[in-house]
């Protein structure tokens, strides 16, 4: 939850960073006044706001070199920000610290289409790699819906993944090599153009860590063939039971589908009036099912899909005819977070993630916690990977009603957790998971991740205070590890 | 028939070891089934087995995720996922009596590499004991989760030197529904250029293996895909029991090539890097993207030729291992590793020096 009004900065470090920095970052690449570090004071979670001392934004790695010695020298912290599209509050500002914004990195420094392969600049935007590489016929496969927008660095330290990833991997399974800076300013050459490097997995380590132990400067990433096309399957249910029972048997039809999402159907009424998609509006739940590849493999598997969707007992299904018609199924799922915003003053966007089987149970569970709490809740997700995406409608001007909505979106995580899953998918914990953490993690599992961090960053100067929280405030919620806990949930695995 | 020991027990005995042994500062090997021995630097310590911690704990096949204790002999393992039609999609490499805590300490991989992905992007969680034996989890039974740092594809190839894993929870995928297996005649130049050409043009080719003018490519998926893509690529068709043999045979380094009196380097380098120029005979897999070399040219040499391509060179096998198993790192990256090695096992007990002397 927002915490009350945060201390001050210290004008006399502040004095300092200004001066150090000012010695070779032009004026232009350094913001103090308030006005002008404002549009930094939040990311996309925009209810968490802090302004920074100061924003530096570099236009070389070398300046990022020296920006992060002069942090270090000072013990100034440094928050990284990408383009600033996060989530959870990854990319909030520290009072008393700078935002290194990565945004002027956007070169895109090599592609080899012979090896599939392009080296980048972090502050590349995601969806800029596809359109570079579209000339030879490829592409970069994770598509977070924010993805014009979203930079390749942004995308490593969140492991961001997207509509397409139950084929095609998250960001980890996508990137080969990183070029990273700790804060002392030394340079971490991870990972290689092979598909393996010697030593501890490093990549797959940094993949996710929000910040918290390096900064990115470059992103070297796998490019695929673009499939030659792609069919999507749009089959109605008359209850989200059997849309999540038809999740599971496409699944045990020995089938991966290239995205396989759901939307309720608080979600196909909130998106139709938009996008005019035809969706069946009486249906409890949709499904999106897709094939893409070449045309004789697309058609065996959208076949396949269709008898099984069909034996599933959908009351109704479509084979997109066309590009056209595949698209506009796809424009309610794209448009769902613009209509909550359209139908609701404000919205908040939760990421679980579950097992497939505990789909019924937890959509039951969030429509009984929807009247509980008297908010309405849209369920979108990524049905094929069980990551929820329930959007609870709130208006932030009604007295109490973000606090309500906040304790609505912690029973969902609770509720996550319970079933053997975890409290965040894809957006990353953040500011905003920090209770969450200590849900999900005993004190042992937490000192671990602190004992990483200090790995990289001893003084605790990259993005402090976020994704991992301390083991004192953990015990100040008291008692609510809910995670491995046998005696508590005896009928669940161990993790 | 012996009575198997209860499961708690036989977990609170490696607690008991482990502890015993970070308060006395000597190191234990860890040892599952035993088959990797040969890999890394030499082993050393007492050794701590945790083949009898074994069994599947749970799997539901339409979830598409496995857990299943660290001692399971990955053949067990992968026979119950081909009775559900799934498989361990990275084709991990067994050498022996493999268990599944080694496969995934050692992080080795197999021919669907290239295309599939390696061992630790199908990891997604593991239980593990530190080197102080605390019992510690991480990650989950999901497909998707970034609650944490990711603790448990960090294990992969580790080589047991940040825990002792007691359990894993992997992704596994559907068999294909078709395979093939084409032939072509080509020198490596040529059998490089095709491979990197096929792989930018979306077959679905699983995997791929050059040795002494013969490429072999393997085809799995959708039936109408696998037949598309064989009368694309042309060559000549191998049938399905010969390829099958053949393929286990690249996996295990059971075929000829591999019995040589040579060191065995196995290179991870750029796919599209022209044969290396050093003497010995080479086999190419992964698209391009590994080459193992039978040599006994120089160390700096092999290790030189890696870098340059962009990658990595290892002492895969061999009798003098004198020169250093594994590729050295950066100073920078050295420390990190050292400092992480102290936080989970601050005693330096856990497989000492079989990764790096000062890990
Ligand atoms: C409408 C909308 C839809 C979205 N859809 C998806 C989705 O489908 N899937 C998904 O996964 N996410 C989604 N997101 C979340 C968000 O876009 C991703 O998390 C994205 O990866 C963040 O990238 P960014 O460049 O905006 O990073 P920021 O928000 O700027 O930063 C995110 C975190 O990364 C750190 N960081 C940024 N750059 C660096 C760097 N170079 N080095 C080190 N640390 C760095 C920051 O400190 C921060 O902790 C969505 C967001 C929005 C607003």
């Amino acid at each position: 939850m927002p915490t009350s009004a945060a201390p001050a900065p210290d004008p006399a470090l502040k004095a300092k960073l200004i001066g150090a920095l000012s010695a070779f970052l032009p004026a232009s690449a350094l913001l103090h006044e308030r006005e002008d570090v404002q549009p930094y004071e939040c990311d996309a979670l925009s209810a968490y706001r802090q302004l920074p001392m100061a924003v530096a934004l570099p236009a070389t790695e070398a300046e990022v070199q020296r920006i992060l010695t002069t942090c270090d020298a000072l013990r100034v912290p440094v928050v990284a920000r990408g383009a600033g599209t996060g989530l959870s509050g990854g990319a909030l500002p520290h009072y008393n610290g700078l935002v290194l914004s990565l945004a002027r990195l956007t070169r895109i420094l090599d592609i080899d289409p012979a090896a599939r392969s392009a080296r980048l600049q972090t502050g590349v935007r995601n969806q800029a790699i596809s359109d570079a590489a579209a000339p030879f016929g490829l592409y970069y496969a994770p598509d977070p819906s924010s993805q014009i927008a979203c930079s390749i660095g942004g995308n490593v330290a969140e492991n961001a993944g997207g509509m397409h990833c139950l084929k095609y991997g998250l960001t980890v399974h996508n990137i080969l090599k990183l070029r990273a800076y700790t804060i002392e300013g030394e340079l971490l050459e991870i990972g290689g153009d092979g598909l393996d490097a010697a030593g501890y997995d490093l990549l797959a380590l940094l993949t996710g860590s929000e910040g918290l132990l390096a900064v990115i400067t470059e992103v070297t990433v796998r490019l695929l063939p673009r499939p030659t096309r792609a069919q999507c399957i749009l089959a109605a249910f008359n209850d989200v039971v059997a849309a999540g029972a038809a999740v599971a048997n496409i699944i045990s039809a020995g089938i991966i589908p290239a995205a396989l999402e759901m939307m309720d159907r608080m979600t196909t009424r909130a998106v139709e009036p938009f996008v005019k998609a035809g969706y069946p509006l009486d249906a409890a739940a949709i499904l999106l099912c897709e094939a893409d590849g070449n045309d004789a493999e697309i058609v065996e598997q959208i076949e396949l899909m269709k008898r099984v969707i069909e034996c599933s007992g959908a009351t109704e299904v479509r084979v997109s005819a066309s590009e056209a018609e595949r698209l506009r199924f796809w424009a309610g799922r794209k448009a769902a977070f613009p209509a909550a915003g359209r139908i609701s003053p404000d919205y908040y966007c939760m990421d679980g993630t579950i097992p497939k089987k505990a789909l019924p149970e937890v959509l039951n569970a969030i429509a009984q916690l929807s009247e509980k709490y008297g908010l309405a809740c849209m369920n979108v997700f990524h049905a094929g990977d069980g990551n929820l995406h329930p959007l609870i409608l709130y208006d932030a001007n009604r007295p109490g009603e973000l606090a309500k909505t906040e304790q609505f979106g912690a029973e969902i995580l609770r509720l996550s957790i319970a079933v053997g899953g975890t409290i965040t998918g894809e957006h990353g914990v953040g500011v905003e998971k920090l209770d969450g953490m200590c849900m999900q993690f005993g004190p042992l599992e937490l000192q671990t991740f602190l004992a990483i961090k200090a790995a990289f960053d001893e003084h605790a100067l990259l993005n402090p205070g976020k994704a991992v929280p301390t083991l004192h405030r953990c015990a100040e919620l008291g008692g609510m590890h809910v995670h491995g806990g046998a005696e508590k949930f005896p009928g669940l695995a161990r993790f | 028939m012996q009575r198997a020991q209860p499961l708690s027990e036989i977990v609170d005995q490696l607690v008991q070891r482990i502890s015993a042994a970070a308060a006395q500062g000597t190191p234990l090997c860890i040892r599952g089934g035993g088959s990797k021995g040969f890999y890394g630097e030499q082993p050393r310590g007492a050794v701590l087995a945790t083949g009898a911690y074994r069994g599947i704990i749970d799997y539901a096949p339409s979830e598409l995720v496995v857990t299943a204790r660290a001692g399971t002999p990955l053949a067990e393992l992968e026979a119950v996922l081909a009775n559900e039609g799934q498989m361990l999609a990275f084709e991990p490499p067994h050498f022996g009596p493999a268990t599944l805590g080694g496969c995934v300490a050692a992080g080795l991989s197999g021919p669907r590499r290239a295309n599939a992905g390696a061992v630790r992007d199908f990891v997604l969680g593991v239980r593990l004991l530190d080197g102080m034996g605390n019992d510690l989890s991480f990650g989950g039974q999901v497909m998707k989760n970034v609650a944490g740092f990711d603790v448990s594809r960090l294990m992969a190839g580790a080589l047991g030197t940040l825990g002792v894993l007691l359990e894993v929870s992997l992704k596994v995928l559907p068999l294909p529904k078709a395979q093939a297996t084409l032939r072509f005649e080509l020198s490596a130049a040529d059998a490089i250029e095709s491979m990197n050409r096929w792989a930018g043009a979306a077959h679905p080719i699983s995997a791929t293996r050059w040795n002494d003018g013969e490429l072999l490519a393997r085809l799995s998926g959708a039936g109408a895909a696998v037949e598309a893509a064989a009368r694309a690529l042309g060559g000549e068709r191998v049938d399905e029991q010969h390829a099958a043999a053949s393929w286990l045979a690249v996996r295990e380094h059971s075929e000829p090539y591999f019995e040589t009196q040579f060191p065995l380097w196995r290179l991870s380098v750029k796919s599209t890097s022209a044969m290396p120029d050093v003497p010995g005979a080479q086999l190419i897999e992964w698209g391009g993207a590994l080459r193992w070399l039978a040599t006994d040219a120089d160390t700096h040499r092999v290790r030189a030729i890696a870098s340059t391509c962009g990658g990595h060179a290892t002492l895969f096998r061999a009798s003098d291992k004198a020169a250093g198993v594994f590729a050295p790192l950066s100073p920078a990256l050295m420390a990190i590793h050292r400092k992480l090695k102290r936080s989970l096992d601050p005693k330096g007990i856990l497989n000492p020096g079989r990764m790096y002397p000062d890990l």
